[in-house]
């Protein structure tokens, strides 16, 4: 008997030890920072190449992680250097010369020289060009090449805005043995190279060992697509997602801010949120019916009930959080009496019937119907008419045959639409038009934005669209995880800094 | 002679009838505008002022499901309606005609079963845009196709009986035999049949208000409560379960009375031989 027991207590000693030394050898293996990242996004890429889509989903796998462009954007949205080390731009804002990096390649092993520079801005301004942002390089007259090191760029009109669209993804510098091929293999100079995608669930990038810049901390950037908010939230709880971007289940922040496995950033995009309405139609060609509206959206609780307050209201289509803002937020307070008596004074004192077209993104379709809701209150009855994306792109965006919808524009630095005449709110406005050429030959920062400010301020009086709120920035990660971007000044996940402390 | 009525009749019936209450009530009364928004109030659980609590944008439960009811119930029953103005005409000429009118019939239903009537509103929808109108004639289309299968074969049995031949050979025409003898003998299998299509209407519906296909907002549905508790599943597990709920108890009862119904009206069941 006593043998037996004497035996089973060894044997549960030797489990025990056995348990111990185990365990003290994870604990050693955990010691070691992780190198690899598993980054959640909603929607996947339709493919990978940044010069032939406007899906932010290409950019936010890229941008800056595979492909280079000439400038980059940083977390805060300064210009800093890419693929050209050093520019100038002449006094007259017409030349501008790049100078690129003297080792730089592509990830094929073929150098990255002026030459495939002048290849990307021709191919990409040129007639049969599917650049989904061409009017960035139709100020081009010219691109040079005087060595391999030096590109010479010649505007034939001043662009104050050349430097920002040359740093944005559409303007990633490609080369031309493997363009054909990057929408499934893409080839660039970035920190990271392409390993492989998967199609509906991840795409996988690994650190490129021939990086001539600084060398990134991670060796391995898994994308994962998860499009369900439930299925977001699982993923991460699981820990099968280390950081998920532009995380949009707002209801289930508290929850992940009271965890302290997990750290939550709110930053801002540069989406500004605004019911685009067709200036052209009855009756929102008369300003009595925009700014009625205007007074019957209560943007704070727009706000609270679409983004659970994680988001900065505005007056006027321009981020707060960019130098020339102008805080305008407080000249049409929500006021429905006021709203009603403007209707009726432009001729609907019983409100009128309307179309409210929803593109499927969940802050528009649950946004349209806090809108909506807020509309039918003094008066306007707004039925909704939920689209696809195709759809709206088709009928609304190139088609302009809509009443009101409710999209983000973001684009950055985008308030130069309302001078395109063929632009889908159909607004045409002189005094505008004259501001943004001004705005084309100025390069001075404080003239620049009082210019900004005064843009800002006519589109506020002429109630444009309904502008509501800037589209924020949430990120979810895992406590621990740093070099993330707060802010989302382009479309991108930067993974370029991030490392596990 | 008094037959005993089966129990799912009774169960289906009082379910069905609530519901119907329900409904009708809601024209009259909600304990507030179902469409009302409060965001300060929302996700709030059960309590006095709101019986089931309020919804992500602090609407009221039940009065959007009372007000569901009354929206699902029109579309199912403009679904059923349709298909019973489409299939039964049809499936009574197809055996009437007999040959190749039986065979056009036939095939033209074999079209429509060729897709799920969930997926034909999808594409319908894709096509023309989402709404209820599209919603119920996708489901009609549907459900006229079953109605004309159904009342085909029934018919075509009671072609054979021998009273129909009597009828035939005191020289009534095919028209009238078909209105007078063969129709009220068929009746009782295409409203059992109409009942269970019912339900699978409220279904569909509620599956394409989930996929934000259906009804459109404000106008509630349970489909889509449904589909917009979704993402609360973690935070708010209640938003899912009344709209589920309500759901479960409406199929549950139109199928239970559609049950009842058939072994109440089919002849073999019936207890005492009289025939």
């Amino acid at each position: 008997m006593s043998t037996a027991k004497q035996r089973v207590t060894q044997r549960v000693t030797l489990a025990a030890i056995a348990g111990l030394a185990l365990a003290a050898a994870s604990q050693a293996a955990l010691a070691q920072p992780r190198t690899d990242l598993v980054v959640g996004m909603a929607l996947e890429p339709p493919h990978l190449d940044p010069t032939a889509g406007a899906a932010g989903a290409i950019k936010e796998v890229t941008y800056a992680n595979l492909f280079e462009p000439l400038l980059r954007v940083d977390g805060d949205g300064k210009l800093v250097p890419g693929l050209a080390e050093r520019w100038t731009v002449s006094e007259d804002g017409l030349t501008y010369r790049f100078t690129l990096r003297s080792n730089a390649k592509f990830h094929d092993g073929t150098a990255a020289d002026s030459a495939d520079v002048k290849f990307t801005l021709d191919r990409a301004r040129a007639g049969d060009s599917v650049n989904a942002q061409k009017a960035y390089f139709a100020p081009i007259a010219k691109v040079e090449t005087p060595d391999p090191q030096t590109v010479v760029v010649t505007l034939s009109r001043p662009d104050g805005l050349f430097l920002f669209h040359m740093a944005s993804g559409d303007a990633a510098i490609v080369a031309p043995e493997s363009a054909p091929t990057n929408k499934q293999k893409p080839v660039g100079t970035g920190p990271f190279k392409f390993d492989r995608w998967v199609a509906g669930d991840r795409v996988v990038l690994v650190r490129n060992p021939d990086y001539d810049g600084v060398k990134p901390k991670l060796d391995r950037v898994t994308f994962r697509f998860v499009s369900d908010p439930a299925a977001q939230v699982a993923a991460l709880k699981a820990g099968d997602i280390d950081a998920f971007t532009l995380f949009s289940t707002y209801e289930a922040l508290p929850e992940f801010r009271n965890d302290p496995k997990f750290a939550v950033t709110v930053g801002s995009t540069e989406g500004e949120t605004v019911l685009s309405t067709n200036n052209a139609r009855k009756p929102f060609d008369d300003v009595r019916v925009r700014r009625a509206m205007a007074h019957a959206i209560d943007r704070k609780t727009l706000i609270e009930g679409v983004l659970y307050g994680n988001g900065a209201a505005i007056g006027s289509h321009f981020p707060p959080h960019r130098e020339g803002y102008v805080d305008l937020t407080g000249l049409y307070p929500y006021d429905p009496a006021k709203a009603k008596a403007l209707l009726a004074e432009a001729g609907y004192p019983n409100g009128f019937d309307t179309t409210l077209r929803l593109p499927p993104p969940p802050y528009a379709r649950r946004g349209g119907e806090l809108v909506a809701a807020m509309l039918a209150e003094v008066g306007i009855r707004a039925k909704i008419e939920p689209v696809e994306w195709a759809a709206w792109l088709e009928k609304t965006f190139k088609g302009k045959d809509y009443d009101l919808t409710m999209i983000a524009h973001t684009e950055p630095l985008d308030i130069d639409i309302y001078a395109r005449p063929d632009y889908y709110f159909n607004y045409r406005s002189e005094r505008f038009n004259a501001l943004n050429e001004e705005l084309n030959r100025s390069q001075d920062a404080a003239k620049r934005n009082a210019l900004y400010g005064e843009q800002q301020k006519i589109l506020a009086e002429d109630a444009v669209n309904g502008f509501l709120f800037m589209l924020p920035s949430v990120t979810v990660q895992k406590a621990g995880l740093t070099g993330m971007w707060v802010n989302r000044p382009v479309q991108a996940n930067d993974v370029t800094n991030a490392a596990w402390k | 002679m008094r037959r005993q009525l089966p129990l799912s009749l009774h169960l289906g019936a009082v379910l069905t009838l609530l519901l119907v209450a329900m409904a009708l009530l809601s024209l009259l009364w909600t304990p507030y505008p179902a469409e009302q928004v409060r965001v300060i109030a929302r996700l709030k659980p059960p309590s006095a002022a709101h019986w089931l609590g309020t919804d992500h944008f602090g609407r009221d439960v039940l009065s959007m499901i009372m007000v569901g009811a009354r929206n699902s119930l029109s579309v199912g029953a403009a679904a059923v309606g349709l298909g019973l103005l489409g299939g039964v005409p049809l499936g009574l000429l197809a055996a009437g005609l007999g040959r190749w009118g039986d065979e056009v019939v036939a095939r033209l239903g074999d079209l429509v079963f060729a897709f799920p009537a969930v997926l034909t509103a999808i594409l319908l929808t894709a096509a023309v845009g989402a709404g209820a109108i599209n919603v119920v004639v996708a489901l009609a289309l549907f459900n006229a196709a079953v109605l004309a299968r159904v009342t085909r074969g029934a018919a075509l049995a009671a072609w054979r009986r021998p009273f129909v031949g009597a009828a035939l050979a005191l020289g009534r025409g095919p028209l009238s035999v078909t209105l007078v003898h063969v129709l009220p003998n068929i009746a009782g299998i295409i409203v059992v049949q109409a009942t269970v299509l019912f339900a699978v209407a409220i279904v569909n519906e509620a599956a394409l208000s989930y996929l934000g296909l259906g009804i459109q907002p404000p106008s509630p549905s349970w489909g889509k409560m449904l589909g917009d508790a979704q993402t609360y599943l973690f935070t708010a597990p209640l938003q899912a379960v009344f709209p589920g709920v309500a759901i479960a108890l409406c199929v549950m009862g139109l199928t239970m009375l559609g049950d009842g119904l058939r072994d109440w009206l089919d002849p073999r069941h019936r207890s005492s031989g009289v025939m």
